[in-house]
């Protein structure tokens, strides 16, 4: 079984391999200097114990390793997913302390003592959250990858709407905000899903806010 | 990413005399900015001070009937706060306009001032940028130029700032708090804050090494119709081609300050006194000396119009 970081690295060495198999011996200086002079500058571990779902887990984590890495290469809950890795695409997105955040822009030294709820901690396949059977139902993706983010997003969009925290298309400031269509498209607007399911995204979404009204 | 060390501040001003004593060092609050640049190699500090759990996340009454707000205060709190929908609304429409749910809920108001442009020559490494590599040029002068600066822009740099909230903080005469290395506190008016590019676009703001921002304050409310309109290439979650921030009294009088068009959130005071008159009268003051590039010109006329749609809008 792989344990932290084995992954990464074998794929460095796929690279290492791949490349001396196409270039001359000569050739290999470069990019044989280029891996000693990043070796230069170790990478500084830290500790950090991280609520994932409930479940506490100790881990010692180069202080660069961002919570979406973390989760996905240490604790292996692959459902959250590596998109664009720069917070545009939200398919990385899970809640922490019951807010929504793209997981790829935080580090994981970031959240001791914090409560994370991935996909994983949502519903399971056997007793799926609310919004995931609603997914399900109105056929809210294709590919399936942006998803877990979707389903994230959706769950504390309608918290935040809930709170009465307005948005951007909210007519009057001062009024309560309802989960309608142009407010939960603008909502949902920090996930991308480029097979254009959206259509049938709002759908899921408002089926389950009228559940909850 | 390059490796970096990572420690938690004990205060704002230990945090403040750290940063000025560790070469690279940085701070980081939210991370949406930062961890984004430092993924791509744009900045690489060697230390991190993170300064979330310093209690700068209030929002709080001053004495003079004005606002105090934390510079830990998250985007979405600051928007939702009953009393800056009432008094600032401004300020809440021009937050609820800029990124998404999950980056406001992360980004921070002192972060948000601090970000940096979003010029795609800044973030290509591979390209000359006069900000990321002091005089190695600038790319974007004679490159895709849609989305930059039209006004006080230099032969060095023709970025914009990207914030919306901002560019309400400068309508609304905010002034930034900052601690200093050496413990003391200082006050700058938003409206000096930022620079403009000049010879050192790499010198954004007007912070010392080490300063650290532990607040933002308004002075008391001015009333008037808030207005901020956003003009940009698709409906949500994409950054302004140009935007107009308005504060409109019932006689005709107001101020405004645009986003998308300079290295700052850009205002002219001595313009303002035309707001009455239209807005073709009161843009033409706030982009006199404009020079724009062949693709960016469009910025003149759609600042002009979309000054006209907000003041229309204001005698609604």
């Amino acid at each position: 079984m792989p344990g932290p970081g084995n992954i990464e690295f074998s794929r460095r060495n796929l690279l290492i391999v791949g490349a001396a198999s196409f270039v001359t011996p000569g050739a290999i200086a470069a990019p044989t200097a280029a891996l000693a002079q990043t070796a230069a500058a170790p990478p500084a571990l830290s500790k950090v114990a991280l609520n994932i779902n409930g479940k506490v887990s100790e881990l010692e984590l180069d202080t660069r390793t961002t919570l979406l890495d973390a989760l996905r290469e240490h604790l292996h809950l692959t459902g959250t997913k590596k998109g664009c890795d720069h917070g545009q695409c939200g398919a990385c997105t899970v809640i922490v302390d019951g807010r929504r955040i793209n997981s790829c822009l935080t580090l994981a030294v970031m959240h001791a003592g914090d409560k994370v709820t991935t996909i994983e901690g949502l519903g399971t396949p056997q007793n799926l959250h609310p919004m995931q059977s609603a997914f399900v139902k109105h056929d809210g993706y294709q590919c399936g990858y942006c998803t877990p983010g979707q389903i994230c997003s959706a769950v504390a969009a309608l918290d935040e709407i809930k709170a009465g925290i307005p948005s951007h298309v909210s007519a009057d400031l001062s009024a309560s905000p309802q989960a309608t269509a142009a407010e939960l498209r603008e909502r949902m607007s920090g996930n991308i899903c480029r097979c254009g399911a959206y259509s049938n995204i709002v759908d899921a979404i408002t089926e389950v806010a009228g559940r909850q009204a | 990413m390059k490796p970096f060390t990572y420690e938690r501040a004990r205060s704002p001003a230990e945090a403040a005399a750290a940063a000025a004593r560790i070469q690279g060092a940085r701070f980081i609050a939210g991370g949406t900015n930062l961890l984004d640049l430092m993924k791509l190699q744009i900045e690489t500090p060697g230390y991190l001070i993170d300064v979330n759990g310093l209690a700068l996340d209030k929002i709080e009454t001053t004495p003079e009937g004005g606002m105090r707000i934390g510079a830990l205060v998250r985007n979405t709190d600051l928007a939702a706060d009953d009393r800056v929908r009432r008094d600032y609304g401004l300020l809440s429409r021009a937050m609820l306009a800029g990124a998404s749910g999950q980056l406001r809920n992360k980004a921070t108001t002192a972060g948000n001032l601090l970000q940096r442009t979003r010029c795609p020559y800044f973030y290509d490494t591979n390209q000359p940028c006069n900000k990321r590599r002091p005089g190695s040029g600038c790319a974007a002068l004679g490159g895709f130029s849609r989305q930059h600066a039209v006004v006080g822009a230099s032969e060095a740099c023709i970025a914009t700032h990207p914030s919306d909230m901002a560019v309400a903080m400068r309508a609304l005469d905010a002034t930034v708090e900052t601690v200093r290395p050496d413990g003391s506190a200082r006050s700058i008016p938003i409206a000096e804050f930022h620079r403009l590019p000049g010879d050192t676009p790499h010198i954004e703001t007007a912070l010392a090494a080490g300063e650290l921002i532990t607040a933002v304050t308004l002075p008391k409310p001015v009333g008037g119709k808030h207005i901020y309109r956003k003009v940009r290439d698709r409906a949500s979650y994409a950054f302004a081609l140009i935007s107009v921030a308005a504060v409109i009294q019932r006689d005709g009088s107001g101020r405004v300050a645009l986003g998308g068009v300079a290295h700052k959130p850009w205002r002219v005071e001595a313009a303002e006194p035309d707001l009455p008159r239209g807005a073709k009268a009161a843009s033409a003051g706030l982009l006199a000396d404009a020079t724009p590039t062949r693709e960016n010109a469009f910025k003149l006329l759609l600042v002009e119009r979309t000054l006209g749609a907000v003041l229309t809008e204001a005698r609604a």
